[in-house]
């Protein structure tokens, strides 16, 4: 652990306590995810810490089942685009030629419209289950990870190793697999920092205008959006989430960053 | 040809082009998506017969190409169709709403565009000592919360704890321009918040980029005072990049536009929308996608644009 500056620690004890409070919900939380507790709108109390909801059901509870929901389906989504992402800008990278072509304008076209109009509208002819914002987000942001993982692969596929491995007959996958990937890992970590928190702030936002995850499942943006009533009252339930998407954006990124730096002091420079 | 008019015209064809692409990408993800369009309007509970009405009524019998420019047709001609849910007409519910949007995100980048050079400018100047990390701080706690709940805090406590604005921002035609401000004073402070962190790092990175070059050493050693530095000899070299960034942002700024108006109940183009979709009226949806597409692409290219005409480098691309 020694060498890790403070920030970073900060921010990995944060992240982890996050990742944890989201696995062990169940032992976690103090009641049921949508058992109706108390009166509504109470003020935090010993018995519910953060007070209760617009219906009585306890605020700690939901957020951290709501976290559960969050986390969850960012993971997913990051992971599925940094699958796609990666392996599609890799093949694009090394192949080259209509391929690489192909692909990159398929992305510039897909990056011309924001993301936030392009999940709506698929999302206005698409059942809103968990599978399908997962499978939106992943494949509209993977279109970022492919910018950055074909810039990052087409700097290595002219190097000498890669050359003398193509000389060596090897296949196309073994190349991408074997001298491309660990050499493309690092700055691809780091990003993907950046977009798991891009991620939540995407499922969020699309849970609070209504069409990300539906009722009685909890998740930190329709926290927001059952409780934003109340603030006109002076009822600041519905800020609780921001608090915690905040504080995990913020440590996240202070890993990411301590990641970034790792890795462009090992190659003496900038990290690609 | 004049080299300038060539690449601008270059330019404007591309986006042109990008933007007929973006209308099928619009149109291919409503329509050949797994799900049939009729029975999710309908529901589970819907009998054969409305089903058939509803898909006859859509034209979801025709092949999908003759939808496509069915649809395209309408739109060059300004029929952008008729809503499922009221049967009105989008075109005109649109425009009164596209204008208030625009209006919103006019003023947001009024506000948001000088203070943002102006910060990067500060920043740049007391590099590494505390007023550059005072803003660096600051902006990065409001990138990192989502935009809804920068307007939900800015309502509890700009209007509910201390009450100096409105919590809705409720406009209309027979409103003064001042009165109309003062209705929008919150989302707009929510918006240039969004835009306001990425703008100014970015303009912070150029002139610091620009600030290692060996004429701005000349210019230090003539013994020019260091923000006259800054403004006179690294301002206009960094502009470029600074002035796609700020593009790119008020792009950015049509789509924050979404959330925030539903947050503050503002009634521009992100409410009619985001109200669609959950009804899910597909003509409105397409109407609106291809509108905020628009504005996206064009702001990009007007980026492009201005770029070229600022930077002479960027005239003669090798």
């Amino acid at each position: 652990m020694r060498g890790i500056p403070i920030s970073a620690l900060i921010g990995l004890v944060f992240t982890t306590a996050y990742f944890l409070a989201a696995i062990l919900a169940d032992l976690l939380a103090p009641y049921g995810m949508a058992e109706v507790v108390g009166g509504v709108w109470e003020p935090s109390s010993a018995e519910h810490w953060l007070g209760t909801d617009g219906i009585g059901r306890d605020l700690l509870s939901r957020m951290i089942y709501g976290g559960r929901t969050t986390i969850l389906v960012a993971t997913a989504a990051t992971l599925l685009s940094f699958t796609l992402g990666s392996v599609l800008g890799f093949l694009a990278a090394v192949r080259g030629g209509w391929v690489d072509q192909l692909l990159s304008r398929l992305v510039d076209l897909m990056m011309s419209i924001p993301s936030l109009i392009s999940a709506l509208v698929v999302l206005s002819v698409m059942p809103v289950t968990l599978p399908v914002l997962i499978l939106v987000m992943g494949i509209l942001d993977a279109t970022r990870v492919f910018r950055l993982s074909r810039a990052v692969a087409v700097d290595i596929a002219v190097m000498d190793y890669v050359e003398a491995a193509r000389l060596r007959g090897e296949r196309q996958g073994w190349i991408i697999a074997r001298e491309i990937l660990p050499n493309a890992l690092s700055p691809l970590v780091a990003e993907m920092g950046l977009r798991f928190i891009f991620m939540v702030l995407f499922i969020s936002t699309l849970s609070f205008l209504g069409l990300g995850v539906q009722p009685p499942l909890a998740d930190w943006g329709g926290i927001v959006k059952e409780n934003k009533d109340g603030i006109v009252y002076g009822i600041p339930a519905a800020l609780i989430p921001a608090v915690a998407i905040a504080t995990l954006a913020i440590s996240v990124n202070l890993v990411a960053d301590w990641v970034l730096n790792r890795t462009t002091s090992l190659k003496g420079g900038r990290g690609g | 040809m004049n080299p300038i008019l060539k690449l601008l015209v270059q330019r404007i064809a591309l986006g042109l082009v990008l933007l007929f692409a973006a209308s099928v990408l619009i149109f291919v993800g409503t329509t050949i998506l797994p799900g049939d369009v009729a029975q999710n309007i309908l529901g589970q509970g819907a009998t054969p017969q409305a089903l058939e009405n509803l898909r006859a009524q859509l034209g979801l019998n025709d092949p999908a190409y003759v939808r496509y420019f069915n649809w395209l047709g309408g739109v060059l001609q300004g029929d952008l169709g008729t809503a499922l849910t009221n049967g009105q007409d989008i075109a005109t519910s649109m425009g009164g709403r596209l204008w208030n949007t625009l209006f919103l995100a006019f003023w947001a980048a009024v506000v948001s565009v000088p203070l943002a050079i102006l910060l990067g400018l500060i920043a740049v100047r007391y590099r590494d000592r505390w007023p550059d990390k005072v803003i660096s701080t600051i902006t990065l706690a409001t990138v990192s919360v989502p935009e809804f709940l920068l307007g939900y805090i800015a309502i509890f406590l700009l209007s509910v704890t201390f009450p100096i604005a409105p919590s809705l921002a409720m406009i209309n035609d027979s409103m003064s321009l001042g009165a109309k401000l003062q209705a929008i004073s919150l989302p707009v402070l929510v918006l240039v918040l969004t835009v306001l962190g990425h703008m100014m790092r970015m303009t912070r990175a150029a002139i610091l980029n620009v600030m290692q070059s060996a004429y701005i050493e000349t210019a230090e050693l003539k013994g020019l005072r260091p923000f006259t530095v800054i403004a006179r000899h690294a301002l206009p070299n960094a502009i470029a990049p600074v002035v796609n960034v700020v593009m790119l942002n008020m792009a950015y700024l049509v789509v924050g536009v979404v959330v925030v108006e539903v947050v503050f109940v503002y009634p521009g183009m992100g409410q009619y929308l985001v109200d669609h979709v959950a009804k899910r009226d597909v003509p409105v949806v397409q109407a609106c996608g291809l509108v905020f597409a628009a504005v996206y692409i064009s702001m990009n290219i007007l980026a492009d644009v201005i770029s070229i005409l600022t930077n002479p480098r960027l005239r003669h691309p090798k």
